[in-house]
């Protein structure tokens, strides 16, 4: 489970907090010394969880571990050997490939069945609220746990999805999460129903924003139900459908705990992703420097990516 | 809407319309839950192993769950240790850097918010790819405070981000005149704007809370023995080691995701706003 905040968010906020502390400004050296004293812990915590990271990862990639270096604590400098290695070898492209298709299939199915749902939630009827607050469960249970229930349900002979199927006489011990070519397809699925939850919440948050008068006079014009949702739902919604999407590319993109729980990253690697291969390098090979290397570029997507949301952003918003 | 001006037969196909709504609104719950009611199902089957599951349990079998309470009681004070932890932790940490960024004029308070936002970009792993050599070098691998460490990490720019936003909106007035009451910048943090803050602190300790319970990867990689288990970890070994055994996995699994499924039903109201409040708001 995982809960993001985004930049849009706080921009009008931070503005208003400025102006209202102006007048109250003029206090002396000692004064403004306190203050940094209620900031400065945050700021150090954030700096060695955080910035610390990102630096050592960048470092780390230049130099040779191996399951030595923890006893020894030497880890000489090897110049571009990780690098060469790690992309020299065909499994970073496939986890790559993976990474990509695992993040936009999640999405779609994400936003997409989220999106109906939330729209479907408008409706007016009893118990409409207990209903919405009940299918968060599966988003707040530990993804760990979600793993393995899953991988329980999709087992080829025993799972109950193919016993379901075979009431129908389909799908035949479809081998859901034991076949290569079907794997990667199954963690989709099931990263989608972990994720539906969120998408659902905040764009029905976003729905409610929507003046009532719009559709009132959408159905004065006599407009359809497809094309109110064209012309008015979506381009309405257009800021919370970024957000959405941002904070879930933000954590699918990295995910690593439901794929080890549901697949282990196999069969064959065809689960393999930027995330469970970095995990695999640095602590099952304890080679944390080629480990570093496949962080590094997972950082590097999650930049080009934030910059230009944060680009998209500014520009929407003058 | 155009029916709405209708008379009595308007108003019972409205009325109709809204129970299949209802019809439908539980159909989609039903699916939803279902993984989750699968889990409850095969916890209460143990006996029923790599056989097929029935699809409803015919008599209540326990033993799954005394296998898990004896294999995974300690994991889960384990994990209820490390989250409480977690928990202080964050909210000692978030809340005067919330109020201070919310209130003080600083210059560079407007980067912090937005290195704080930045920070979730930052994917997990990477931190405890470089986490872990720092961790063996200060003797913090294997212990409850460094994982108590690591998991208040995964709330508290979270909670910094919530509590801000609601601090900004409580009036300079109330904290000049506890000022000039005499009271110190402490004493007014701690008796005025805490008490003032209630629900955003509780909000984003629940999410804290949530967030250090459901961690997986942190347990995973700053520990190397069995001194430190939370009961994620200890499900991940579980099916490593037990494949056969589905019953007590499952019951692990669901006492596991009890906390969610209590806070959920007590705590609803903080739930919706920490996820509307963290991410739109």
């Amino acid at each position: 489970m995982s809960t993001t905040t985004s930049p849009a968010a706080s921009v009008p906020t931070a503005r208003t907090s400025v102006s209202a502390t102006q007048p109250a400004a003029r206090r002396t050296r000692g004064n403004k010394l306190a203050q940094w004293g209620f900031i400065a812990p945050a700021v150090a915590f954030m700096a060695l969880f955080f910035g610390y990271p990102l630096v050592r990862n960048v470092v780390m990639s230049f130099q040779s571990y191996t399951p030595k270096t923890f006893f020894t604590g030497e880890a000489p400098f090897n110049g571009l050997d990780n690098w060469r290695t790690v992309f020299g070898d065909d499994l970073f492209g496939s986890a790559l490939g993976h990474t990509l298709i695992f993040t936009v299939g999640s999405l779609a199915g994400q936003f997409g069945i989220g999106l109906a749902l939330a729209v479907f939630f408008r409706r007016r009827f009893p118990l409409n609220g207990v209903l919405r607050s009940l299918i968060l469960l599966p988003w707040l249970v530990p993804m760990v746990v979600s793993g393995v229930v899953w991988r329980r349900i999709l087992d080829q002979d025993t799972g109950v999805l193919n016993s379901f199927l075979g009431l129908f006489g389909v799908g035949d011990a479809t081998p859901w999460i034991s076949s290569p070519s079907l794997a990667l397809f199954s963690v989709i699925m099931v990263n989608i129903w972990i994720g539906i939850p969120f998408n659902m919440v905040i764009l029905y948050g976003g729905l409610q924003e929507i003046p009532k008068e719009l559709y009132e006079a959408a159905a004065l014009d006599g407009a359809s139900a497809w094309r109110t949702f064209r012309s008015i739902t979506l381009p309405m919604l257009r800021p919370v459908i970024t957000v959405v999407l941002v904070l879930g590319f933000m954590s699918t993109v990295k995910i690593l705990d439901l794929i080890l729980a549901l697949t282990d990253g196999g069969p064959a690697d065809s689960t393999q992703t930027l995330g469970t291969l970095t995990y695999q390098n640095s602590f099952v090979q304890l080679d944390f420097g080629a480990g570093a290397v496949v962080g590094n570029v997972l950082i590097l997507i999650s930049a080009v990516f934030a910059v230009f949301y944060l680009r998209a952003n500014r520009s929407e918003g003058k | 809407m155009a029916t709405s001006s209708m008379l009595p037969a308007g108003k019972s196909r409205k009325q109709r319309r809204s129970w299949g709504s209802l019809a439908a609104g539980i159909v989609i719950l039903l699916i939803m839950m279902f993984p989750l009611y699968w889990m409850l199902n095969t916890a209460l089957q143990p006996k029923a192993g790599l056989v097929e599951v029935g699809w409803v349990p015919t008599h209540f079998d326990f033993s799954g769950f005394t296998k898990a309470f004896s294999d995974q009681g300690t994991n889960l004070l384990t994990s209820l240790l490390v989250a409480a932890g977690a928990v202080v932790i964050c909210l000692v940490i978030a809340a005067p850097c919330a109020y201070g960024l919310a209130q003080f004029r600083l210059p560079g308070a407007k980067s912090i918010v937005f290195g704080t936002l930045i920070t979730q970009m930052v994917p997990g792993i990477v931190v405890a790819n470089a986490l872990y050599s720092a961790y063996v070098s200060m003797g913090l691998v294997n212990s409850y405070f460094g994982l108590m460490l690591a998991d208040a990490s995964l709330g508290i720019p979270f909670a910094i981000i919530l509590m801000r936003a609601f601090m900004v909106s409580i009036p300079r007035e109330v904290i000049e005149a506890a000022e000039v009451d005499g009271a110190g910048r402490i004493r007014t943090f701690v008796q005025v704007v805490l008490p003032m803050s209630r629900n955003s602190l509780i909000t984003a300790g629940l999410f804290a809370f949530l967030f250090a319970w459901s961690d997986f990867m942190f347990a995973l990689t700053l520990n190397t023995t069995d001194a430190v288990k939370p009961v994620t970890l200890g499900i991940y070994q579980y099916i490593g080691a037990h494949v056969g055994d589905w019953g007590s996995v499952m019951a692990a699994s669901v006492l596991s995701a009890i906390p969610a499924a209590i806070l959920l039903v007590l705590a609803q109201k903080y739930i919706a706003a920490g996820i509307t409040g963290g991410s739109v708001k």
